[in-house]
C-alpha cells in the first residue's frame, strides 16, 4: 500500500470529504475512518477531495484518517466468477457473513483458494501478442475459459505452467516479462481493449416468442425494458438470464429485491443447459446489490457488470449483461450529484445521466478481440420510470440509446398476457439485418411472418377500438375476424408463461411454426368470412387445439399437424345461414 | 430505553448551538462526533430531546431533532452523543409491551432495557444466503389466505385510500396471523395516527398483547413527527431478533407509511434538499428498501421476518411516490377499493388488482392444502368474467346478457358476500376457507372448472 495519511473534514451520507492527501488523482480508491471504509475520489478542490463512499459511513468522523491505495476502483477477474455471487465492488458473497456489516468484517478476498485444472495451449518460447491463448482452464458450465496474454504484455513466453491444478493466487506464465496471473485486477470503469469494433450480424436467440419473433436483438446489440412495478421486467429478464444463447450471462441485480435474487440463484442451480448439458448457474455471473446495500456501490455495480463482460468477450465468448434496474443506478447517480451540490437537471438528475447511459450502452457491441477472435456483449437493461410515466429522464434517454426496446405495458400485465411486451410501443431497429441472417439460416419467411404479425395486430386493435364504441356485432366481418385474429395471435403466439414446464423456453423453429399456423388460420377464417361464413360461426369456433399447440406440441411439426388439423376443420365449415351451427362447435 | 444504548461512550456535553431551524439544530465546537450518531439534547428546563446527526463537518454537527426544536434556546441546550449511531436493547422482554414510536413505555410499566443492543438502522442481509421464501403465513381473513397467500419472509402492502378500513384490517391481520402452530410473534408500528385510531387498534390487539406475543409502538398524531423516522426502525429491529435469534416466525405490520414518508420529506426540505417527485426527497426508494427489505428468511438461521405495510395513497392516485415506489419494492399489494366497503362489504379487497407474487410457493400442495391454487386461479379467472361481464351490461344492458355472463355476475355476488365478507374480529381457519371458496365455486356449472383438476373438483365441488 502506497498510503499517505490524511484527514477527514466533512461526513454527509456516502459523501465524504478529505483533506491532506497528497499526489491524489480523480478516481482513486480512498478508504476511509477506523473501519477503513473503501470510496473513490469524485472531484478535487484545491486541498479537499470528495469521496463516494461505497458502505455505510456511520460512525465516521472528521478527524478520522484516511488513505489513498493510489489505484482505482478495480474487480478481480478469473474463473472464480462464473456460477458465484458478488457483491457491487466484485467481492464474493458466498464465503461472507449473514449480516453484512462494513465495521465487523472484511468480505473474504476473491478467488484465492478454489483449484481449476489448466492446458497449457501456447508453449515456452512462443512470441505472443496482447490477448493471444495461453491455455485453457476447465470452469463449470462448460464455458471456454482462456487465459489470455494481458493488454498490456507481450513478447516471448518465458515460463508457462505445466498441465494440472492452478488456484488463484498462480501465476500463469510469463510472458516478455510480465505476469500473468490466474486471477488479475482491471479498474472497471475503464473499457478492455479490443482490436476493432464490429457491425452487428446475428441475432441473440432469447427463446422468448415475442422477442425472437417481433423485436428481435443482435448479439453485441442493446435493448431496454421499461415498465412499471408488476409488468413483468424481472421475470422476462430471467427468463433470458436462463435460456438465451450466449456462452457467459452477467446478471446485475442493481437495487432490486433480495428475494428474488434467491429464487433466481436456487433455479439456476437445478437446471441444465440444454446447449452444453451443464448447469446453467455455471454459465452465469451474479452481481447482486440488493436496494438495502450501499447505494453507491449499486453505482459501481453496472461497471463491474461491464468489466466482468468484457473480460469473457475477449476470450471470444459472446456474452449478456443483464441489469434490472437501470433506473435505480442512476437513482444512485442523483443521489450523490445532489449530495455533491451539482446543479440538477431533469428531476434532479445530473446533467451528466445522458451520457453515462450512453456510455454504458456503449460498452456493448461485437468486435474482435485482441486475439482475433470474434466475441460480444449484449446488454439488455431494465427502465423502472416512476409512477409509470415514460416521458421521465431514464426512460427517455434510454430509448433513444438502445438498438432494441421492449416496452411492457400495464394493461396487458394486468390482464395476465405476459410477457406484457407491448407490439406498439416496442422497436426493434436491426429488424432487417437479422431478417437477412435468418434467410441465409434456413427460414427466408422471417420477415414476411413479422410483418404479417404487426400488420394483424395493428389491424386488431384497431378494430377492437372501433367495437368499444359500436358493439362488436355492429363491425364489418373483415373488422370482426380481425379482432379474432388478433386475439389468436396474442394467445397462440405471444403469451408465454414462464412457470410453464414446456413452453417457458421456446426455440426458433417452435416459435416459428406456431406464428405461421396461427396466421394460417387467420388467413382462412378471412377467406371463409369472404366467401359469405357468418363472423358468428367463426368466432364460436373452438380454436383451443391451437392456443394450447404452444404448451401441448413440443416440436415444430407437431405444430404443424395441430394447425392441419384446425384449417381442415375449417375447410368443413359449411358456408351455411346463420343460426344452423354445428355440434360440438361451441 | 434508548439512552441506554452507547451510553458507556458518552463524550461531553457541548452547549454552543450555532443555529436552530426547523426540526434541525446545528452545533458548533464538536469534536470526533460521527455521522449518523445518536444525540442527548437537554433543555434548559431539564427536558430531555433526542437526535440523530444528518452531517458532520469540521466542527460543526447538524442533528435532527426527534422531538423537534420547539421551545429550544440555543443559549441554554446542551448536547450529548452517544459516540455510536443509535441502538436498541433487544429481547424477549419487549413482548406485551406498549412503547411510543421512541420505544418509551407507554403501558405504565418500567422501561424496557437489556443487556444485548442493536443498532436500529440494521445491516443489510447478505443477498447470497437468503432463502426463498416457501412457507405461508395464515390471517385468518377469507380472501387473504384464499387468494393472496402471505408468504413467510414476504413484504405485501396494504394500499388505501382515506375513509377505508385498512387499519382495522392491518389490525385484524396483526392480532390473527399465524405460521401453522410454529412460534409467532407481532411487531406493530403505528405511525401518525390519531388517538382515536390508535385506541382501536389497542383494542383490537389487546389479547394478543396480553398473551405475550406482540410489541406495539405507537407514535401518535401529534407525537413529533420526526420521531416517526425512528419508529419502523426500532420496530424491525426488535422483530430481526426475535425472527433470527429467537427463532420465532416475527410479522411486522406498519400503518401508515404514507406518514412516515411525510416525516422523511419534512426533514429533508428542512435540510434543503433537491426534491424529487411530489416534493419527496430523491433517496425515498433506498430509504423505503431500507425498512422493506429487512424480512426474509436466511440460510442456517431460525425463524422468520414478514411484513404488511398499510399506506394510504393520497387521492387514491397508485402512481403518487408513496405506492408507486413501495410497489416497486414489496412484492405484491393488497389493494382496497372504496366501491366494495360503499356497499358494506369487509374487508373490501379489490381482488382483481391485488397480487401476492410469492403466492405459488407459499400455498398449493405441501404448504396448504392440494387444490388452492387452482381453486384461487379458477376464483380470479371467474371474477374477471364478472367484471368483463358487468363492463358489457353497462354498455349494453344487463337484458341482453348471455347465460354464462349472468351466471358470472352471480358467482360474483356469492363470493362478495360468502367468501369476502367477514367480521372484523372473525378468524377462520384455512380449512374454512377453501370450504367457502368451493361453496361459491358451486355457482358455477362443473364444466366451467377447467382450472381444477377432476379429482378435486370430485371432491370438493358442492
Ligand atoms: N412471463 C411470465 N409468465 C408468468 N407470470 C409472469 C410473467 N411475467 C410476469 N409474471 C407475473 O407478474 C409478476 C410480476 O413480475 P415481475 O417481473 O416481478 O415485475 P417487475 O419486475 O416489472 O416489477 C410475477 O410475480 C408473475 O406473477
Ligand atoms: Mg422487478
Amino acid at each position: 500500500m502506497s498510503g499517505t495519511a490524511a484527514q477527514v473534514s466533512r461526513v454527509s451520507g456516502p459523501l465524504v470529504e478529505v483533506t491532506g492527501l497528497t499526489g491524489i488523482a480523480m478516481s482513486q480508491i480512498v478508504q476511509v475512518g477506523e473501519h477503513r471504509l473503501p470510496g473513490e475520489v469524485v472531484a478535487i478542490n484545491g486541498g479537499t477531495a470528495t469521496v463516494q463512499a461505497y458502505e455505510y459511513t456511520g460512525g465516521v468522523a472528521p478527524g478520522d484518517e484516511a488513505v489513498s491505495l493510489g489505484e482505482q476502483l478495480s474487480g478481480r477477474l478469473g474463473p472464480h466468477l462464473l456460477g458465484a455471487v458478488f457483491d457491487g465492488l466484485l467481492r464474493p458473497l458466498a464465503g461472507a457473513p449473514a449480516w453484512l456489516d462494513p465495521a465487523a468484517s472484511s468480505l473474504p478476498s476473491s478467488g484465492q483458494d478454489l483449484a481449476w485444472a489448466f492446458t497449457p495451449s501456447a508453449r515456452e518460447g512462443d512470441h505472443l501478442g496482447p490477448g493471444a491463448a495461453l491455455g485453457a482452464v476447465s470452469a463449470p458450465g462448460g464455458v471456454r475459459y482462456l487465459v489470455l496474454v494481458p493488454p498490456d504484455a507481450s513478447g516471448q513466453v518465458r515460463r508457462l505452467r505445466p498441465a494440472g491444478q492452478v488456484t488463484g493466487q498462480d501465476v500463469i506464465a510469463v510472458v516478455g516479462g510480465t505476469q500473468v496471473p490466474l486471477v488479475s485486477s482491471w479498474p472497471v470503469r475503464q473499457r478492455r481493449p479490443v482490436a476493432r469494433r464490429l457491425g452487428p450480424d446475428a441475432p441473440l436467440q432469447t427463446g422468448q416468442r415475442v422477442i425472437d419473433v417481433l423485436f428481435p436483438v443482435t448479439r453485441g446489440g442493446t435493448s431496454a425494458v421499461p415498465g412499471g412495478f408488476g409488468t413483468g421486467k424481472t421475470v422476462l429478464l430471467q427468463q433470458i438470464t436462463k435460456w438465451c444463447d450466449a456462452d457467459v450471462i452477467v446478471y446485475v441485480g442493481c437495487g432490486e429485491r433480495g428475494n428474488e435474487l434467491a429464487e433466481m440463484l436456487t433455479e439456476l442451480a437445478g437446471l441444465t443447459d440444454p446447449r452444453t448439458g451443464g448447469r446453467l448457474a455455471g454459465r452465469t455471473v451474479i452481481i447482486a446489490n440488493t436496494s438495502n446495500m450501499p447505494m453507491m456501490a449499486r453505482e459501481a455495480s453496472i461497471y463491474s457488470a461491464a468489466a466482468v463482460a468484457e473480460h469473457f468477450r475477449d476470450m471470444g465468448l459472446h456474452v449478456v449483461v443483464v441489469a434490472d434496474s437501470t433506473s435505480r443506478w442512476a437513482e444512485a447517480l442523483r443521489e450523490f450529484s445532489s449530495r455533491n451540490g451539482e446543479m440538477p437537471a431533469e428531476e434532479g438528475y445530473p446533467a451528466s445521466l445522458a451520457s453515462a447511459l450512453a456510455a454504458f450502452y456503449e460498452r456493448a457491441g461485437r468486435f474482435t478481440t485482441l486475439g482475433g477472435q470474434e466475441g460480444s456483449i449484449t446488454i439488455i437493461g431494465a427502465v423502472s420510470p416512476a409512477g409509470g410515466d415514460m416521458t421521465e429522464p431514464v426512460t427517455s434517454y434510454t430509448q433513444r440509446f438502445v438498438r432494441s426496446l421492449w416496452t411492457l405495458d400495464r394493461d396487458l400485465a394486468y390482464a395476465r398476457h405476459y410477457p406484457a411486451v407491448s407490439w406498439a410501443g416496442s422497436f426493434a431497429r436491426d429488424a432487417g439485418l437479422i431478417a437477412g441472417w435468418h434467410a441465409r439460416n434456413g427460414d427466408p419467411g422471417w420477415a414476411a411472418r413479422r410483418a404479417s404479425l404487426t400488420a394483424l395486430l395493428a389491424e386488431a386493435d384497431r378494430a377492437g377500438e372501433l367495437a368499444e364504441l359500436m358493439g362488436a356485432s355492429a363491425l364489418p366481418p373483415r373488422q370482426r375476424i380481425a379482432i379474432l385474429a388478433g386475439r389468436l395471435v396474442r394467445e397462440g403466439v405471444l403469451q408465454q408463461s414462464a412457470l410453464s414446464q414446456a413452453d417457458a423456453y421456446c426455440d426458433q423453429a417452435r416459435a416459428a411454426a406456431l406464428a405461421d399456423a396461427v396466421l394460417a388460420v387467420s388467413g382462412r377464417c378471412l377467406e371463409l368470412a369472404g366467401l359469405g361464413v357468418p363472423a358468428d360461426q367463426l368466432e364460436d369456433h373452438d380454436f383451443s387445439p391451437l392456443l394450447r399447440a404452444k404448451e401441448d406440441a413440443p416440436s415444430a411439426g407437431r405444430v404443424r399437424e395441430i394447425a392441419d388439423a384446425v384449417l381442415a376443420e375449417l375447410r368443413e365449415k359449411p358456408i351455411t345461414a346463420p343460426g344452423q351451427r354445428e355440434p360440438g362447435h361451441d | 430505553m434508548t439512552e441506554t444504548a452507547g451510553g458507556g461512550w458518552a463524550r461531553p456535553e457541548f452547549t454552543a448551538v450555532e443555529q436552530l431551524r426547523g426540526p434541525l439544530l446545528i452545533a458548533r465546537g464538536v469534536k470526533g462526533v460521527g455521522w449518523d450518531e445518536f444525540a442527548s439534547i437537554r433543555l434548559g428546563a431539564g427536558e430531555l430531546r433526542h437526535g440523530l446527526v444528518l452531517e458532520v463537518n469540521g466542527d460543526l454537527a447538524v442533528i435532527q431533532v426527534l422531538e423537534g426544536t420547539a421551545g429550544m434556546d440555543p443559549n441554554d441546550t446542551s448536547i450529548e452523543f452517544a459516540g455510536s449511531p443509535l441502538r436498541i436493547a433487544v429481547g424477549p422482554q419487549w413482548l406485551g409491551r406498549v412503547c411510543s414510536g421512541r420505544g418509551e413505555p407507554r403501558d405504565g410499566g418500567p422501561p424496557v432495557t437489556g443487556e444485548l443492543t442493536m443498532p436500529v438502522a440494521g445491516f443489510p442481509v447478505n443477498p447470497a444466503l437468503r432463502l426463498p421464501p416457501a412457507e405461508p403465513v395464515l390471517t385468518g381473513i377469507s380472501v387473504i389466505d384464499e387468494l393472496t397467500t402471505l408468504v413467510r419472509g414476504q413484504k405485501l402492502p396494504i394500499f388505501s385510500v382515506a375513509g377505508l378500513p385498512h387499519l382495522e384490517l392491518a389490525g385484524q391481520i396483526a392480532a390473527q396471523a399465524s405460521a401453522q402452530g410454529e412460534p409467532f410473534s407481532v411487531v406493530f408500528a403505528a405511525m401518525g395516527l390519531t388517538h382515536a385510531d390508535a385506541a382501536v387498534i389497542r383494542a383490537i390487539l389487546e389479547e394478543r398483547s396480553a398473551a405475550g406475543d406482540l410489541v406495539l409502538f405507537i407514535n401518535l398524531a401529534d407525537d413529533p413527527v420526526i420521531e416517526r423516522i425512528l419508529t419502523p426502525r426500532l420496530a424491525l429491529t426488535v422483530a430481526e431478533h426475535l425472527a433470527f435469534t429467537l427463532g420465532r416466525h416475527a410479522l411486522v405490520v406498519m400503518a401508515d407509511m404514507t406518514s412516515y414518508c411525510e416525516a422523511l420529506r419534512e426533514v429533508s426540505m428542512a435540510r434543503g434538499e433537491l426534491p424529487a417527485r411530489r416534493a419527496y426527497p430523491g433517496y425515498l426508494y433506498s430509504d423505503l428498501a431500507s425498512l422493506y427489505e429487512r424480512c426474509g428468511r436466511i440460510e442456517g438461521l431460525p425463524g422468520s421476518l414478514t411484513m404488511v405495510p398499510a399506506l394510504t395513497m393520497p387521492s387514491g392516485d397508485i402512481t403518487h411516490p408513496v405506492p408507486d415506489l413501495t410497489g416497486y419494492i414489496t412484492e405484491g399489494q393488497l389493494v382496497l377499493s372504496a366501491d366494495l366497503h360503499a356497499r358494506g362489504i369487509y374487508p373490501p379487497v379489490d381482488a382483481l388488482s391485488s397480487l401476492s407474487r410469492l403466492m405459488r410457493h407459499g400455498a398449493g400442495p405441501g404448504r396448504t392444502r392440494d387444490d388452492h391454487l387452482d381453486v384461487a386461479a379458477q376464483t380470479l379467472a371467474a371474477l374477471a368474467a364478472a367484471r368483463r361481464a358487468r363492463e358489457l351490461s353497462e354498455l349494453i344492458g344487463s337484458a341482453a346478457l348471455g347465460d354464462s355472463d349472468r351466471r358470472a355476475i352471480r358467482f360474483e355476488q356469492a363470493f362478495e358476500t360468502t367468501l369476502m365478507n367477514q367480521g372484523p374480529a372473525e378468524s377462520r381457519t384455512l380449512a374454512e376457507t377453501l370450504r367457502l371458496a368451493w361453496q361459491v365455486l358451486g355457482v358455477l356449472p362443473r364444466r366451467d372448472l377447467t382450472m381444477i383438476s377432476a379429482s378435486a373438483v370430485d371432491r370438493y365441488y358442492p
